[in-house]
């Protein structure tokens, strides 16, 4: 259906990882994205998902293998949390031109994509959790980039929230044909359209299309050892019966924290 | 107009607060607040330690308040101390150790309250050309860096992802509040500059829908408060920078009363 295997990746890493302070957070990452791709990273808290996406940002900077950029790479960027603080007076409208400069027509074409055109005059702080995600994708696709990268982009939206903004991602990648890099915030959630799942704990331990995941036995010795934590596709035609699958709530918030890996404070660093 | 002493000040003052308004939004933004105080106890040393080197005060104040960011940058980098911890030792510091340099120069006299409160009727037709000169300089710096300024603002790995450089524009914004104390210090006084950053700009905050609003605003009340507290110091002999101050917390407290912000009360995590 996609025929980006021909096409030359918009990113590369090679035996990608960082070391900080003596201690290796994330290495041996391979991975290609190309036009169109999806590709998710999985993984328990401190494996290394947001730093390997920091890599492909270029916020890190590899301490070991290469990240091979196509020159010119734009790339967008929605972040995992983003608490705007009441003292700054910020409008939807206002938001959109950050870090470039849009006419107003590209602004409400943006907004108009993602279904938030009604919200454009509307201060970000009054906005709900689903509202303010989709107008940060809004604000990352006006650049009209070439690879999006996503952090645990449905994290804190209610479930028909996150219905909707897969089926956004899925439009995004289908319009715009840009390569996305989605982490997830659920070990046990994919989004079906994905093209190559890593799942990551300090390295890459399995890969592969989310059916291959599923079913590998790194997989399942790794996050699938807990009763019904099976690895949930997630399709929008059958969501209910996915979220009955994936979301085995009891099961993975113990499951995450029984691997003993530490954990990486100081991922998400406060602004001052 | 520059004839008597109180014009004089008024021109010098509203000058002064043309710039402290919009810069002292970024400082409300960033919650550096206690950061603005730090650098300008640092400037009593700066003055001490220029009488001492004979170099030219404003140029020593900056130096050192400048030096002063330096080391806390260091600092916060060693991961030891919390910010405010640091911030607590350089500022009382800096001021103790200038008080007793000053302590030790006895050869020159020095008007000590001058420089803790400022001595606003005091200024010179020079001292007008070095604010509206330094002024207009540290305002095209900001007008010229706004938008990655803003966007570091917002969310520092944001603008990284996106191409920005969150790092520079922090350097920048401390630059631009070691130049401001420098020039200053002479009109309100060591104890006294963070007011006029801060208490304009959290005023402007419940006026205005957009960032660049409320630096326009800030500015403006800033000047109001300049104008209104020099007048209020001349009719009931006042002391002239406290004065200024005094006007500007009136204008900060009736801002409350203007009921304006329907955002009233969504403001998050204050403190620290």
């Amino acid at each position: 259906m996609h025929d980006y295997r021909q096409r030359e990746p918009l990113i590369t890493l090679a035996g990608a990882g960082v070391r900080s302070g003596g201690r290796v957070l994330v290495e041996g990452v391979d991975l290609s994205i190309s036009r169109g791709e999806i590709v998710t990273l999985i993984g328990p808290n401190g494996s290394g998902k947001s730093t390997t996406a920091k890599m492909v940002t270029g916020v890190l900077r590899p301490s070991m293998g290469t990240v091979t950029r196509k020159p010119g790479l734009t790339i967008g960027y929605v972040p995992q949390k983003l608490a705007i603080d009441w003292t700054l007076p910020l409008t939807v409208e206002r938001l959109m031109t950050l870090t470039g400069r849009f006419s107003s027509a590209e602004i409400g074409e943006a907004l108009e994509a993602v279904g938030a055109a009604h919200l454009r005059k509307a201060a970000v702080q009054e906005l709900s959790g689903g509202e303010f995600q989709r107008v940060l994708f809004a604000r990352a696709m006006i650049r009209k980039p070439d690879l999006l990268v996503l952090d645990e982009p449905v994290q804190g939206v209610d479930f028909s929230g996150e219905v909707a903004l897969y089926q956004l991602i899925r439009q995004i990648r289908d319009k715009t044909q840009a390569g996305i890099l989605m982490i997830s915030h659920d070990l046990h959630v994919v989004m079906a359209e994905t093209d190559t799942v890593i799942c990551l704990n300090g390295h890459v331990c399995c890969r592969g299309t989310p059916n291959a995941v599923k079913t590998s036995p790194e997989y399942l010795r790794l996050f699938g050892d807990r009763a019904g934590s099976a690895l949930a596709i997630y399709e929008h035609h059958h969501d209910h019966e996915h979220h009955e699958d994936g979301c085995v709530v009891g099961a993975h918030g113990e499951h995450e924290h029984s691997h003993g890996h530490q954990h990486q404070h100081g991922e998400h660093g406060h602004v001052r | 107009m520059f004839g008597d002493f109180f014009s004089r000040a008024l021109v010098a003052g509203v000058g002064l607060a043309a710039v402290t308004g919009p810069l002292g939004c970024f400082v409300v933004w960033r919650r550096m607040a206690y950061f603005g105080d730090t650098m300008a106890h640092s400037a009593l040393l700066g003055v001490a330690l220029s009488i001492l080197l004979s170099v030219n005060v404003t140029l020593g104040v900056f130096a050192v308040a400048a030096l002063v960011a330096g080391a806390l940058l260091l600092l916060q980098k060693q991961n030891t101390l919390s910010t405010d911890a640091l911030l607590g030792i350089l500022s009382h510091s800096s001021l103790a150790v200038g008080l007793v340099i000053v302590g030790f120069l006895t050869q020159v006299r020095i008007d000590l309250m001058g420089f803790l409160f400022g001595d606003i009727l005091a200024v010179s037709v020079e001292d007008i050309a070095i604010i509206y000169g330094g002024g207009i300089a540290i305002l095209a710096i900001l007008v010229l860096n706004w938008r990655p300024l803003l966007a570091a603002t917002v969310s520092p790995e944001l603008a990284e992802a996106e191409g920005l450089r969150p790092e520079v524009s922090r350097i920048i914004l401390m630059l631009l509040m070691a130049s401001v104390i420098a020039i200053a210090m002479k009109l309100v006084g060591v104890l006294l500059i963070t007011s006029l950053l801060i208490i304009p700009a959290a005023t402007a905050r419940r006026l205005s829908a957009t960032p660049e609003m409320m630096a326009a605003v800030a500015a403006v009340l800033g000047g109001l408060s300049v104008v209104g507290g020099l007048f209020g110091s001349r009719t009931w002999d006042t002391a002239s920078g406290p004065s200024i101050v005094v006007m500007a917390l009136a204008l900060f407290l009736l801002s409350l009363v203007v009921p304006t912000a329907r955002l009233f009360g969504r403001s998050d995590h204050y403190g620290t």
